[in-house]
């Protein structure tokens, strides 16, 4: 992650737009150009997004192996019942031919069919975006929540003992994979073999003999604490670093001077007048998160057999089920450039200077 | 994301449009899209509790595999075939102890004088769970749908290749015939289900019969089970039937939880929130050996682990492809290979002597079958020395590095492709290419995806090649791979995996499928796997064991199979699952309900906590200018 703006005027984020157009007569002509602007956010991401699809589906045919044989295999089957699977697949026709169909399918918002599940992707990949969007938008807002809060005390006196004790764990956090901090967490505090035994579940999302929605509600936030901490731990650092440096580049500026000519507390002047400015470029970083939070949990889910998005792709993948990875190459591809085009879209109502 | 499944008959019917499925779980899962979890898991009821509460007398068992399809027709992933064979009876199933063919559905059965006529009697005393009996034309009806119906014969369509035709004389009497003898009609693995049910659906979902994934819950069936729920990804439950014609089950409920990790479902077996895990590591096996209410099953392995000597990959007509080397194509070359590699060593190393030194084709679990080389049959036991001068004798002179060179001039480095996912074979990998350099020959090492492995082997771009099988109790079909008809058509598309065709073999193989006398049948395959282990194209190493463990104070009575010895999980029947009895009754699974409120409380307490801190801090700082 980057996008640590190096100059107070323009951030240098990933989703920052491009220069603005010259400046007109105000009025009409700004509208004007705020529709060209938005006009051309939208293309951009039509194009992308038709681009995605025909990579997507080329790409994942050049993967090795042979969907029918991996589905098949260690299974006693015949030669017919191989030739059958692969008609029902449509893999025994020409791959420009599977391409029209699958493209005229994603126009009737059909993503076609999964090859081992035997059901619509559509209906799959519904199955699954609730756990993954459960998971990962509490994940993101904890970790966002905290990483803004450290970054700020941490960038507010650089190189002090709190910042230096605040970067250096996160940065550690960072570091660590998830996969072990994961299954610590796991030994330590759900097998029984840390000082509480069984304080959360090893695993999953709801006990299955939950009954009622207030049971299944505790059950669910009981399963939720170890996968969210997890992640929380291992991202939280990209929130702080990033507003640890938007708040070190507005320590200078003249308006704080002026906020504590004023008389105000230092806290104050902190959080009334540098704070709200230095959240500016991490608004574009949140955005981004966002749309890789539905792929970005493949670890957590798969360690904590959380069953979501990432489950489902890495069980797609080594098939390779097309149908499946295909489709969900589409979501995962589309809801990063929805995300993006998001935070073009608001990041000029949020940040005046740089409007078109 | 707008996505959104067509769930009403899509307005395009004409072309590719997605006929309407069953309906799957309850509508409020439809719901989901919104996100709200908590709300939609509300919506969907849970199975049914135990009339003495939740949890009473249940296995819970950690499973990854994720299920395609319930439909027995087209089920083909381990995951639910194994569920099915507990839902569905066949007409034989296997018996625990020997592992031999076995009344289930049909009590008796006989075959006449020429062999093409089977007669099967069936009980009289089978119904399935709604009350209907199973009768001899349920039977037949299923045989002929998988014979005549493409898509049906997805799962078990080998098992009918050769029927001419299935008939009932009378409500208890099914009469196949056959095209030509085969001995393999006592060990039939096909479910039978009930016509009433079936036949409808097969006629409303005509060419999509392929797609029906058959969860209508309670499914109705006849076996010891009845599958009650199926959340996708999260669990699959399987309740008792308690008026089964062997004998109702000493359990409850039999829950499938899902860990897509292995070590995290290894830490819930220690926490109790799982019964049984299978599959495990000789890792996990040892760190759960010793611990209090778990006990760790080694049982013989089904699987052998192979690698494959490519003898110059052909067509059926006998055009050859790919780019194995030359000189592989020599016998005393690949006998000479063999004679290299210890596979006490491969034991050792590669399975961390959690397996079992191969001999033949056919793991020692299957003690008839089984045939193992011994004294002067033993021709390729491990002897470097004399490989060494088999290889001298023969012309493969070492060149100036060490590297023998082939009597053509071509110089001895072969390519040896492991699978990278499975850990036995790339310590066997590294053993190999160490035994190897011994005799003369460079080896390269890949070690890749199973993708670009099978691919390399069904293109003939390899020289040594790492396979394996499970071994059914009937061992036909292992050995039909490798007869001649096996052969790719066209490159692609082969059957087996060695590019191996001999006619001594194929005169062989025809014969054991004929004689239906077992004693004389165990002659002919042992004679197979002779001839396999002198061809030396399909080289066994070793049989893995099978490792799992369940915990003592849930279950116990575990039939295993074979026995002594044998497996829990993957059984060939539903030995294990329905012998099975709470280890305490009513409480087995009091630690995977819901735990005590004091648990509940703290995880609850500590959301709550953070909230109260954070609801001070903001109180704090709203007040802040007040307070200066």
């Amino acid at each position: 992650m980057t996008g640590a703006p190096t100059t107070s005027d323009r951030p240098a984020g990933p989703g920052a737009p491009e220069a603005p157009a010259p400046a007109g007569p105000a009025g009409s002509g700004r509208l004007a150009r705020a529709l060209v602007y938005v006009a051309g956010r939208l293309t951009t991401a039509a194009v992308s997004l038709a681009a995605v699809v025909a990579a997507g589906f080329f790409l994942f045919r050049i993967l090795p192996g042979d969907p029918v044989r991996a589905m098949t295999e260690g299974r006693e089957v015949s030669a017919e019942q191989r030739e059958e699977l692969r008609r029902q697949f449509g893999l025994d026709r020409s791959p420009a031919e599977q391409f029209l169909d699958y493209a005229a399918g994603l126009l009737r918002l059909d993503l076609g069919t999964s090859f081992q599940y035997r059901e619509p992707v559509a209906e799959l990949i519904l199955d699954r975006l609730g756990p993954t969007l459960l998971l990962a938008g509490t994940g993101t807002v904890v970790a966002a929540a905290l990483g803004l809060f450290l970054g700020a005390r941490a960038g507010w006196r650089p190189g002090g003992r709190g910042d230096r004790v605040n970067t250096a764990v996160a940065l550690f956090f960072w570091s660590v994979p998830t996969f072990w901090l994961g299954l610590l967490l796991i030994v330590v505090l759900a097998s029984g073999r840390g000082f509480v035994p069984d304080l959360f579940p090893t695993g999953g999302m709801v006990d299955p003999d939950a009954t009622g929605p207030w049971e299944v509600a505790l059950s669910t936030a009981r399963h939720m604490v170890l996968p969210v901490a997890t992640m929380v731990a291992v991202i939280y650092a990209q929130y702080l670093m990033i507003m640890r440096s938007s708040l070190m580049d507005e320590k200078g500026a003249d308006y704080l001077t002026t906020a504590r000519a004023k008389g105000l507390r230092d806290s104050l002047v902190r959080r009334r007048h540098a704070v709200p400015n230095a959240l500016l470029p991490t608004v574009t970083l949140v955005f981004l998160n966002l749309g890789q939070v539905v792929s970005g949990v493949i670890l957590v889910e798969t360690v904590f057999s959380w069953p979501g998005l990432g489950q489902l792709f890495y069980s797609g993948l080594r098939v390779p089920d097309l149908g499946l990875v295909q489709g969900l190459f589409v979501v995962f591809a589309a809801s990063v450039i929805l995300m993006n085009l998001l935070a073009d879209l608001v990041y000029p109502l949020l940040d005046p200077r740089v409007r078109p | 994301m707008s996505i959104l499944p067509a769930r009403r008959p899509s307005p395009h019917p004409a072309d590719g449009a997605r006929p309407r499925r069953a309906p799957v779980g309850a509508p409020a899962r439809r719901a989901a899209a919104t996100g709200a979890a908590l709300l939609l898991l509300a919506g969907t009821g849970p199975a049914p509790a135990a009339a003495d509460g939740a949890g009473a007398d249940t296995m819970t068992i950690a499973v990854s595999q994720q299920v395609d399809s319930f439909n027995p027709f087209t089920a083909q992933l381990a995951v639910t075939t194994n569920i099915l064979r507990h839902v569905y009876d066949s007409l034989v199933t296997v018996d625990p102890e020997s592992n031999e063919p076995a009344p289930a559905l049909a009590e008796e059965w006989e075959s006449s004088d020429d062999g093409l006529t089977w007669t099967f009697h069936l009980r009289d005393d089978v119904a399935f769970t709604d009350g209907e009996p199973l009768t001899a034309d349920d039977v037949v009806w299923t045989f002929t749908t998988i014979m005549e119906n493409e898509a049906a014969a997805i799962a078990s369509g080998n098992y009918v290749a050769g029927f001419e035709s299935v008939t009932a004389e009378d409500d208890h009497t099914v009469v196949v015939r056959l095209d030509e003898p085969q001995a393999t009609m006592t060990s039939l693995d096909v479910p039978i289900v009930p016509r009433h049910v079936w036949e409808p659906v097969l006629e409303e979902e005509g060419d999509a019969f392929a797609e029906y994934s058959n969860e209508v819950f309670p499914l109705v069936g006849s076996g010891p089970f009845v599958l009650t729920e199926h959340e996708r990804g999260r669990h699959i439950t399987l309740e008792a039937n308690p008026d089964h014609w062997r004998g109702a089950p000493g359990l409850d409920r039999v829950v499938l939880r899902y860990y897509s990790e292995k070590d995290a479902a290894v830490e819930a077996l220690r926490s109790g929130e799982v019964s049984f895990v299978y599959e495990l590591t000789d890792a996990q096996a040892t760190s759960l050996e010793g611990t209090d209410d778990i006990a760790v099953n080694i049982a013989e392995g089904k699987r052998f682990q192979a690698f494959t000597i490519n003898p110059g990959a052909e067509t059926q007509d006998g055009e050859a492809f790919g780019d194995g080397h030359p000189a592989l194509s020599d016998l005393t070359l690949r006998q000479a290979i063999v004679m290299a590699i210890d596979n006490e060593e491969i034991v050792d190393k590669a399975h961390n002597g959690q397996a079992v030194a191969a001999g033949g084709y056919i793991p020692p679990r299957y003690e008839d079958f089984h045939w193992s080389p011994e004294g002067a049959e033993a021709t390729l036991a491990f002897d470097p020395g004399a490989a060494n001068a088999m290889l001298d004798e023969a012309g493969y002179e070492r060149g100036e590095d060490g590297v023998r060179v082939s009597p053509e001039g071509d110089r001895l480095s072969l390519r040896l492709h492991a699978h990278v996912d499975r850990p036995d074979n790339v310590q066997a990998a590294l053993v190999m290419v160490e035994r190897l350099a011994d005799i003369g020959i460079e080896v390269e090492n890949n070690t890749v995806d199973p993708g670009v492995l099978s691919d390399a082997l069904h293109e003939g771009e390899y020289d040594l090649i790492f396979t394996g099988w499970t071994v059914n109790p009937d061992p036909d079909y292992v050995f039909s791979i490798h007869t001649c008809g096996a052969l790719p058509v066209e490159p692609g598309t082969m059957q087996g995996d060695a590019y191996f065709c001999d006619e001594e073999y194929d005169e062989l193989y025809e014969a054991q499928l004929a004689e239906y006398d077992r004693g004389a049948r165990v002659e002919l395959v042992h004679e197979l796997q002779e001839v396999l282990y002198t061809e030396a194209v399909v080289n066994v190493l070793a049989y893995p064991n099978i490792l799992e463990a369940y915990r003592t104070d849930h279950v116990t009575g575990l039939q295993v199979q074979p026995d002594p010895g044998g497996n829990i999980w993957g059984q060939d029947g539903y030995w294990a699952w329905w012998s099975a009895e709470p280890a305490a009754p009513g409480e087995a699974a009091a630690s995977s309900g819901p735990s005590t409120g004091v648990l509940w409380a703290v995880g609850g307490g500590a959301a709550l906590l953070v909230l109260v801190g954070a609801l001070v801090l903001v109180v704090r700082r709203a007040t802040a200018g007040d307070r200066e």
